[in-house]
């Protein structure tokens, strides 16, 4: 209970502080403060969860299981690493001037925002609620997207505004056909659609609602997961918006849209009885696993390209929610946390080298290795994790959801392998030119915040390796209630 | 009131809707097109109120409230002070192939009875023969968004989508749980207000409201 009041109650009270004095020299550190402090009363939550087993809190209107408060405790993690490196890039981009006082106390108060709608969505027990959230989610961000005021940012923004907008508008019809189902179950008032209430009765609702609800539902959250072919946003919000927020973006809105499908995917696939939200789940996973590796090896600006990778994991993630059963699941959920922490990573070290070099253009980044050490190893080494080279997490995650997919569903396994090629193809000898490639850059001025990046590597090397048993555990317990 | 007389006022204003969405979909001037949205916001608001009056749901008189203050006096005050500080009151666009899009429009209300039908006979309410009306004025809002160059226009009829999700809402169920109800209006009124930001920062960035300014992001060779 005190837990969840932290997690709440802190970011919001951190956006109205930074929101009026978000300016001041200490904003940075204040950020990183709450942010840590939130990620400390997750940590909390999720002992206590884990040990005690699910806590519906606050007159049923939230609800934490082994699920969310994994999403939870990830999704204050890299709040919290991300902070820490947006205090050194926005400094620096403050003394270049690309920032007024105005703009950073919006770029502050906005950033706990976000946080604080992402901890409503994952938490909440009301299906409803959880569409409001991821609404405000996106309400949050749209005006850090254009912060920079460029051209290109302003259309990024506009674009990310409509097409998640109408989006998600789809999403709401859904959450009305299926409060409409359980109605008349479980009768009129807020209850019906408390998810704890739905999941008791959802084999007893009605099939024909709940399975034109689910196609609403997968479009609307599926805009946000970036499912093609509904992704056109998500590359230039990510390319254009200050790196920070492409890698909030990237690794946890993308994560916490996902969730929202899968919790809603759970009562219909009770109510139906068949396999068609999974295959419905599948066929947008490999649609987007393989139109987005095609797209890879296109692009010219450093963040498009893992943007486009982005779409490739979380379609490879909605895939393996959509084969179902809990070794898939397993699967998708350690993809989740791999994909996270690898992604944020990566935007920290890209976000250094085009700090350092002016430009996102990667024909124009060379030799990163030459100018800085500790950014050239950290991108190279969170590009061969992100690629799903062994020993990191992803390449655990992309072995355990390829041979469930060869036992299963063996026509997908060929169709995803491919998709993996041609992304490794063009995003490693990009890679290579950047960090390796001759250069007559100097040195920089600016200390980088590596810690940050080489923090989430090492977790992911331990992901891959070894999975300690209480957190296998504690997937094991999340994957046995979605699979 | 009585059963069917109450059936017959439901579907007039039912009628009502989809004859404003079309509307609408061919207004051309900008200050017609937010007079349209309050007067939708408005026959939303009195269905909203016959069905709370006929069955006598509490929480429906909460949303009559939130209707009429939202819908049609805040959101289109603010709209006209956005039009009359960007000087857009005398703007009008070419709305394109008119005739086509009007009959796109009425293949798409075709399709929406069809698929609303199975889901309106599982509904126990007594306006449920609207469900299908409200799915084609959110498709129609949705064509209207598409067929819109201006950014003015593309936004009302991002809020006419709403009105017809709302519509939908209280046609199938008698409206959303009482909390869903009111973060929805906290988010559409929070989202005019970004999107009026917007106006100002597109035109200062591209000197004009025109959509077609934000076509250059693409997948560049």
């Amino acid at each position: 209970m005190t837990e969840l009041l932290i997690i709440l109650c802190l970011p919001l009270a951190g956006a109205a502080l930074l929101g009026l004095r978000g300016e001041r020299s200490w904003a940075g550190e204040a950020n990183a403060a709450i942010s840590l402090v939130t990620f400390l009363g997750t940590l909390a939550l999720a002992a206590r969860v884990v040990g005690q087993g699910p806590l519906v809190l606050l007159t049923q209107l939230f609800f934490v299981d082994a699920f969310n408060v994994f999403l939870v405790t990830l999704t204050a993690f890299v709040g919290f690493t991300t902070s820490l490196f947006s205090r050194v890039y926005m400094r620096v981009e403050q003394e270049r001037g690309r920032l007024t006082g105005k703009r950073l106390r919006l770029y502050h108060g906005m950033y706990q925002m976000f946080m604080f709608t992402m901890f409503v969505a994952l938490l909440t027990n009301n299906v409803g609620i959880l569409w409001v959230a991821m609404e405000a989610a996106t309400l949050a961000t749209v005006l850090l997207v254009s912060l920079y005021r460029t051209p290109a940012s302003v259309e990024a923004a506009w674009k990310y505004f409509i097409l998640c907008g109408v989006g998600i508008a789809q999403a709401l019809f859904g959450t009305i056909l299926l409060y409409l189902a359980a109605e008349r179950v479980l009768g009129a008032g807020g209850s019906a659609l408390l998810w704890t209430h739905l999941f008791e009765v959802k084999d007893q609702l009605e099939p024909t609602v709940l399975g034109i609800a689910f196609v609403f539902l997968l479009v609307g959250y599926g805009t946000k997961v970036g499912l093609v072919p509904l992704h056109n946003w998500l590359p230039d919000a990510h390319a254009e918006g200050p790196t920070p927020i492409s890698a909030v973006l990237s690794g946890l809105l993308l994560n916490v849209a996902l969730y929202a499908v899968v919790r809603n995917k759970v009562l219909v696939d009770a109510a139906l009885g068949t396999h068609l939200p999974g295959y419905l789940m599948m066929g947008f996973g490999l649609l987007s696993v393989l139109v987005a590796a095609l797209f890879l090896f296109r692009q010219k600006d450093v963040k498009r390209m893992f943007a486009y990778s982005s779409i490739e994991h979380m379609g490879i993630a909605t895939f393996a929610f959509g084969m179902g059963g809990p070794v898939a699941a397993f699967g998708g959920l350690l993809h989740m946390t791999a994909h996270s922490l690898t992604k944020s990573a990566i935007f920290f070290a890209v976000g250094h080298a085009a700090q350092k070099t002016g430009t996102q253009n990667m024909d124009e980044i060379r030799g990163l290795v030459h100018v800085s050490p500790a950014v050239g190893w950290g991108l190279m080494v969170g590009g061969i994790a992100i690629l799903g080279m062994p020993p990191f997490g992803v390449f655990a995650s992309e072995f355990v959801i390829l041979t469930t997919a060869m036992r299963d569903h063996p026509w997908a396994a060929p169709i995803l392998l491919l998709g993996l090629g041609i992304a490794f193809a063009s995003v490693f000898t990009r890679l290579q030119a950047m960090v390796f490639g001759e250069t007559t850059a100097k040195r920089l001025p600016h200390p980088p915040a590596m810690l940050p990046v080489f923090v989430h590597l090492v977790l992911v090397l331990i992901l891959g390796l070894y999975i300690p048993p209480y957190l296998a555990a504690w997937y094991r317990q999340a994957a046995a209630m979605i699979g | 009131m009585n059963g069917p007389l109450v059936g017959q006022v439901i579907n007039l204003l039912a009628a009502l809707m989809l004859l404003i969405a079309f509307a609408m979909l061919a207004q051309r001037r900008l200050l017609r097109l937010i007079h349209l949205f309050a007067l939708q916001g408005a026959v939303l608001t009195l269905n909203t109120l016959v069905v709370a009056a006929t069955l006598a749901q509490s929480h429906l008189y909460f949303s009559v409230v939130l209707n009429l203050v939202l819908k049609v006096i805040v959101l289109p005050m603010i709209l006209i002070r956005l039009v009359d500080r960007l000087d857009l009151r005398a703007d009008a666009e070419s709305v394109g192939n008119l005739p086509l899009i009007m009959l796109v429009a009425v293949v798409l209300v075709i399709l929406s009875f069809n698929v609303a039908l199975p889901i309106s006979e599982l509904a126990g309410t007594i306006t449920r023969g609207t469900l299908g009306i409200a799915m084609a004025s959110v498709l129609i809002a949705f064509l209207m968004m598409i067929t819109r160059r201006k950014a003015v226009a593309q936004v009302i009829g991002f809020l006419a989508m709403e009105n017809g999700l709302f519509f939908a809402a209280t046609s199938a169920t008698y409206g959303m749980p009482m909390v869903v109800e009111l973060g929805i209006a906290l988010d559409v009124l929070v989202g005019t207000f970004i999107f009026g930001i917007f106006f100002f920062q597109i035109r200062e960035t591209f000197d004009s409201l025109d959509t077609r300014n934000l076509e250059s992001l693409k997948d560049r060779e």
